[in-house]
């Protein structure tokens, strides 16, 4: 009773704080994105003021739409988002589920807040909608290629390393991928680390590859037909999605904690821990979507498929050869 | 969608991509247009039967609100034209002038578009910078007119106003300015990958097709027709001028007749604007600029006047034309205003096929359309808006003939 009690409070106040760093990100990176442009932009608690707006007004369901499936995807959207958080440690602070669940079932939860978009874009019946549906399939096929290559070969350097259970996020707390790697094995890292610098803003449909809402030829695209209250679940769902993906980004490749430095420990350190976890988040969303967005135009669905599975796939596959390499140098193998 | 079944994609009147009252009906097979149609003459505005109760200087001020963006082009068309019936001659420092504030208004027209255009390519960064740069000839544009928009500087037979020597300063700052920024804002809008593999080889408009719809401006140049108004019928200053149309050859390119020889020649326009300002400024003659300060003399000779004749000028947007047929009455008998943008509108079907659904935008933003330009009615009657059936506005039209054959 008491573990179902503090897993269920533990995901109401992961969820209260993922919603608030993650419309918090939104308002640092349009603040940022401004200063870039030579812009003043909106204050920081903007997304904040959003989302209240949208809950106030009236959620709209379109005369074709299939009402319970448009109605549901923002929830499904912002569960799962949630979900993803429960499997993730923060700082030195294990992940609520504990060991219940590893990286892959991350990789396949990540993926669920997406095909809610998906079906709720084509339960609305839009035309502008159902294209950027299909879009949003066609991304979500380019980017999980690098994104699933560069989990597993991490994986596997761990495990040739003889670390036991190497998908765990228990694994990943307990030791770092840098300190098992030779100076190869470096290389590999830092190339997987723009690897994932690059995959954040498909993931989370930022511009270059946010073809499927692309504001100008689809006028919104998947949620063009979603207003109200509807919206905002969907507004809090990307502002949870945000924090999830570059948090698993973190954990996976900058996974140094504080608390060794300063020889804390107890609270102090899960607390400083947890501070300094969710300012590595803030500097790499303002490097992996605020910086990548200011400073490049819209690509094309086919231009996202061909820079993922070619430039993206093949950076992919050096960083595996890298590791592989360093590995055998290593004696791993 | 269900296989291979065709979808039609509505763009406009209400649409981010496209702000104008004009309606595009894609038909679309996956991300491919397979045809596209358009529907202009969303607003009907009406100044043409305005002007046929005013006389011609009342008439200038309405030029003027023809369009937003092109404030001298249409003033400039309908004094020539009026200054042929009427037999006057603009002395040479009014078309001094004229050529100036005309160059600045090609300026900020064509950095205007080029911010519009990297919108529409979802590169915000640059469309912020296009439009900041813009300021600049917007200030200069008010310190030689006084406006920012609506400038009202043109009358019949020269210019309102003069540019002082103080003037010239200000002026020469905001041109000395662009000649920094010109080499960032080329290297961005031409060199970059994203821009270069979105723009190349989409929307094109072949050297035939230009000639059979009679495109203008940068649109029809971008596809190979040497056409420029400035250069085949000099006017104004533009004979003392040492000009050449520009074409995408000058960045060292074949001429391909796509949205990138349509970037590059409206961005080099604006460099070989500044050069003319620059010349015009370096020569400008001694004299008045207006060929008779009384306001009464003009309306006099021009009500004298009778016949008909074509004003011509090449606008941002390519060549706009002011038919106007005078009778020794006040008012004209017949105004015919054809803008630049309703020559280019027609080739967008042409262009549009075949495109990716991505690539729409930019396409349609590439021939600089200007809806405000093409429809002109919505009388306002102390503050009240007429609403008119079709076949009132048909009744009116029969009626408007009949009285022009009388």
């Amino acid at each position: 009773m008491n573990i179902i009690l503090s897993a269920v409070g533990g995901t109401v106040v992961l969820a209260i704080i993922a919603i608030i760093v993650g419309l918090f990100l939104a308002g640092i990176d349009r603040r940022i994105v401004a200063h870039m442009q030579a812009r003043m932009g909106p204050p920081l608690t903007q997304p904040f003021t959003d989302v209240r707006k949208l809950f106030a007004k009236q959620s709209i369901v379109p005369a074709n739409a299939i009402p319970w499936l448009f109605n549901l995807m923002p929830i499904v959207a912002l569960a799962s988002s949630i979900a993803v958080l429960l499997y993730l440690p923060f700082g030195s602070l294990a992940p609520i589920l504990g060991d219940a669940g590893d990286m892959i079932l991350v990789l396949y939860l990540l993926i669920v807040p997406s095909l809610a978009l998906v079906i709720g874009g084509f339960a609305s019946g839009s035309p502008y909608a159902t294209i950027g549906a299909q879009r949003e399939m066609v991304s979500m096929i380019a980017y999980e290629l690098p994104l699933a290559v560069s989990v597993i070969i991490i994986a596997w350097r761990l495990m040739t390393a003889n670390v036991a259970d190497p998908f765990s996020f228990t694994t990943l707390m307990q030791t770092s991928v840098w300190d098992v790697v030779g100076p190869l094995g470096v290389i590999g890292l830092l190339i997987l680390l723009i690897l994932f610098a690059w995959i954040t803003p498909g993931e989370l449909s930022k511009v270059p590859f946010d073809t499927p809402e692309a504001e100008t030829e689809l006028a919104g695209g998947i949620l063009v037909e979603y207003s109200g209250r509807n919206l905002g679940v969907f507004s809090l769902a990307q502002a949870v999605k945000t924090v999830a993906m570059i948090a698993f980004g973190v954990i996976i490749l900058l996974p140094w904690n504080l608390s060794p430095v300063f020889g804390l420990t107890g609270a102090g350190a899960a607390v400083i821990d947890i501070l300094f976890f969710f300012a590595k988040v803030i500097v790499v969303s303002i490097f992996s979507v605020t910086v990548i967005r200011t400073m490049m135009a819209r690509f094309r669905i086919t231009q996202v498929v061909k820079v993922y599975w070619f430039i993206f796939g093949g950076l992919g596959i050096a960083a595996i050869i890298l590791l592989m390499l360093d590995a055998f140098l290593m004696g791993g193998i | 969608m269900a296989g291979n079944a065709p979808y039609i994609v509505p763009v406009g009147p209400i649409h981010p991509a496209l702000k104008e009252p004009v309606h595009i009906e894609l038909t679309v097979v996956g991300e491919e247009v397979i045809s596209a149609d358009f529907t202009p003459g969303q607003t009907h505005r009406g100044i043409e039967w305005m002007g046929l109760s005013r006389n011609p200087v009342q008439i200038v001020h309405l030029t003027d609100r023809i369009c937003g963006i092109c404030g001298v082009t249409h003033s400039l068309a309908f004094a020539r034209a009026v200054e042929q019936i009427a037999d006057i001659t603009v002395p040479e420092r009014g078309d001094y002038v004229r050529t100036i504030i005309a160059e600045f208004e090609r300026i900020q027209s064509h950095l205007l578009w080029a911010g519009v255009a990297a919108h529409e390519l979802g590169f915000d960064t640059l469309f912020y910078l296009a439009w900041r740069v813009r300021e600049e000839a917007m200030d200069a544009i008010e310190v030689i007119t006084g406006n920012r928009v609506n400038y009202d500087i043109i009358q019949i037979g020269g210019t309102r106003r003069d540019i002082t020597e103080d003037q010239y300063v200000k002026i020469r700052k905001c041109l000395n300015t662009y000649k920094d920024l010109f080499a960032k804002l080329k290297k961005l809008f031409l060199e970059d990958a994203v821009i270069k593999s979105r723009c190349v080889g989409t929307g094109l408009l072949s050297f035939e097709t230009a000639m059979a719809y009679s495109a203008v401006g940068p649109t029809s140049r971008a596809s190979g027709v040497t056409a420029d108004l400035r250069v085949d019928y000099p006017y104004c200053a533009y004979g003392d001028l040492d000009i050449k149309p520009v074409m995408p050859t000058i960045y060292g390119s074949d001429v391909n007749g796509d949205t990138y020889d349509r970037i590059v020649v409206r961005i080099f326009e604006i460099a070989q604007s500044i050069e003319i300002v620059e010349t015009c400024l370096d020569n400008m003659p001694p004299g008045p600029a207006l060929w008779e300060e009384k306001v009464a003399k003009i309306l006099s000779t021009c009500k004298k006047a009778s016949g008909e004749a074509v004003g011509r000028h090449e606008a941002p947007r390519g060549e706009a034309v002011h038919y106007v047929a005078m009778d020794g009455a006040e008012a004209p008998i017949a105004w015919k205003v054809k803008a630049s943008s309703y020559s280019n509108l027609h080739v967008w079907p042409i262009i549009l096929k075949g495109a990716q659904l991505a690539d729409i935008p930019v396409i349609v933003a590439s021939v600089d359309p200007c809806m405000s330009c093409t429809d002109r009615v919505a009388i306002t009657d102390n503050g009240s808006t007429k609403i008119f059936t079709k076949e009132q506005l048909a009744k009116m039209s029969y009626e408007k003939s009949r009285r022009m054959m009388q």
